[in-house]
């Protein structure tokens, strides 16, 4: 889509400015419904076009991002721009620097139309935590668009943007790709920069694309990854033309299926997901069935890391140097009388009346986990499990080129469906969960739809391959999707 | 089981303002999270190396160097509280 987006400009088919207004013109009569967009970017977006198309005019070679517009998740700042991470209490925070990712987008000249709604600092699986309200799923308004990366993924689908960033720390912007039929990738973890990620467990957390085709993924990665030296953990690997290995091809490929996965699925999750391994050994690749016999304990794993690092993380928003302050005395209850109650309560209020109740939850589940005596039993044993299901993945790895499963158990569920009993909306994450844990780059493309009460929702596959080679798992799902 | 003492002391360490009425809900929450990733504890971890960074990336040195930042403007804009260049804090003390 990028590509024939990137010739209608040089072929002066249509502007930048044009094509910017466009998608202002689809957000303007389809968001009222959908929600996607927090908040919209129409100076810096107009700004950004009218340069691109100074330089068509001129005669000036563009690149293939160049005025292509797009949408940025609320955790990731641009700099002058409001960036909520959809909390409360960064109502009024105004970013002063751009994240890296979106520096490297700017560079490459592609336009920002706004951000993105999310679940709370990324804490959910179908925008119902963000303090703004939900974002709506464009195949069926009554169902959620998943999440965290909903407004992202909705964005996208329903033609309000042809990029979008989000950031997976669980499935963030695999399992929304995959209920609103579009493509999302999670790099490698320390792939893509995270400097300017509003942090949410930071040895889990990386950014990436949702775009509507596998070849937009593979350049709008291209333009994002790379080394920083603003983010000691990015890798020193440099950044590649990820397009390149688009090759159409899976002949001779060796794509693992693990044992037992898809009896979890319901029946249509399951029929659709067996229809992908066909046509997948039809594509010539060679399927083999592996076993990951430690990945069972990833959701637990992952229960405890990932509130863990949030406990750490958002101590930060404690209505001292940005975000919102409140103080009202009252009510607070407190097994401590601190010497200086003013300031304990300053802390108090401003987290109590600034964050939203799962935000609170994972919170408190990581400040009793890392809690002076149970930091053995929860955290360190988690993480030594953790290594286990590493080795899992390295023998697997061994076998196997790429391995294969569905990128959720269902298609998108109702509002509320889920939003009362939180482990239910964990367990949505199970797919996706260990490419987090075990750091490993993983897909979701769009496969064969599946009928719910008489309508036919989309449900995705996901594909992961070894560390950093992202350049395999983008063939894989590429040679799919154009067949 | 976590008590409603546990939960207001967690979120007294978190930070966290909570009514009375609250404690029950996050008791009941978050004992069911901890029962649920109670099954760890059946996993043999004897002699395994906890999992430090996960692509095994090690330290990285860089010069102990000053780097500026130059929109300091927009950081001192977002002060809750200010007084010229200062942000403003309840007594500390």
């Amino acid at each position: 889509m990028i590509k024939d987006l990137h010739n209608k400009l040089i072929n002066k088919e249509i502007t930048a400015v044009a094509l910017a207004e466009e998608y202002f013109a689809a957000i303007e009569k389809n968001d009222k419904d959908i929600f996607a967009y927090l908040t919209l970017t129409r100076d810096l977006a107009l700004e950004q076009a009218r340069m691109v198309d100074g330089k068509i005019a001129r005669g000036e070679e563009i690149g293939i991002l160049e005025g292509i517009p797009g949408v940025v998740k609320d955790n990731l700042c641009v700099a002058g721009v409001r960036t909520t991470a959809a909390s409360k209490i960064l109502d009024n925070y105004i970013a002063p620097y751009d994240a890296t990712a979106v520096a490297r987008l700017k560079e490459a000249g592609a336009v920002i139309l706004g951000k993105a709604n999310m679940d709370e600092f990324a804490m959910g699986s179908s925008t119902e935590h963000s303090a703004y309200g939900p974002t709506k799923n464009p195949v069926d308004l009554g169902r959620v668009p998943g999440g965290s990366s909903g407004g992202s993924a909705a964005a996208v689908a329903a033609g309000e943007a042809v990029w979008a960033l989000g950031t997976d720390t669980g499935g963030s912007i695999r399992q929304p790709a995959s209920f609103c039929g579009v493509v999302g990738l999670k790099p490698t973890y320390g792939r893509v920069s995270r400097y300017g990620a509003i942090a949410m467990a930071s040895s889990l957390d990386q950014i990436g694309p949702i775009t509507k085709t596998v070849e937009d993924a593979a350049i709008v990665l291209s333009v994002i990854s790379g080394e920083d030296k603003m983010d000691s953990t990015s890798a020193q690997s440099p950044a590649k033309d990820y397009t390149k290995f688009l090759t159409g091809s899976v002949a001779g490929m060796k794509i693992g299926v693990v044992k037992g996965y898809a009896d979890s699925l319901g029946e249509e999750a399951k029929a659709s997901f067996e229809k992908v391994v066909e046509k997948y050994k039809e594509l010539g690749a060679e399927i083999q069935e592996i076993e990951l016999p430690n990945v069972k304990y990833s959701l637990p794993v992952y229960y405890i890391i990932m509130p863990c690092e949030v406990s750490s993380n958002l101590a930060r928003f404690d209505g001292v140097k940005y975000g919102m302050r409140a103080v009202d005395h009252k009510n607070t209850v407190l097994d401590f009388e601190p010497e200086n109650r003013t300031l304990i309560e300053t802390y108090l209020d401003s987290r109590r009346y600034g964050l939203g109740a799962e935000t609170k939850r994972r919170i408190m589940l990581g400040t009793y986990a890392l809690s002076s005596g149970y930091y053995d039993a929860y955290y360190l044993r988690a993480q030594k499990v953790r290594t286990l299901i590493k080795r899992d993945f390295e023998k697997a790895f061994e076998e196997v080129d790429l391995i294969l499963t569905p990128t959720t158990p269902s298609p998108a569920f109702k509002f509320g469906e889920k939003s009362a009993d939180p482990i239910e909306m964990y367990l949505e994450d199970v797919f996706t969960i260990t490419a987090n844990i075990v750091g490993v780059p993983a897909i979701s493309v769009p496969g064969p739809l599946v009928e719910v009460d008489g309508k036919l929702l989309p449900q995705g596959f996901q594909l992961s391959a070894k560390w950093f080679d992202e350049e395999n798992l983008l063939r894989a799902a590429h040679t799919y999707e154009i067949n | 089981m976590i008590t409603k003492e546990e939960v207001q002391h967690i979120a007294g360490l978190a930070r966290i303002g909570v009514d009375e009425k609250d404690l029950d809900k996050f008791a009941a929450d978050l004992s069911a999270v901890l029962d649920w990733i109670e099954e760890l504890k059946e996993v043999e971890v004897e002699g395994v190396e906890p999992t430090a960074h996960i692509t095994g990336m090690e330290n990285r040195m860089r010069e102990d160097a000053q780097i500026d930042f130059e929109n300091k403007n927009a950081i001192v804009d977002l002060f809750p509280e200010k007084k010229d260049n200062y942000g403003k804090v309840k007594s500390v003390l």
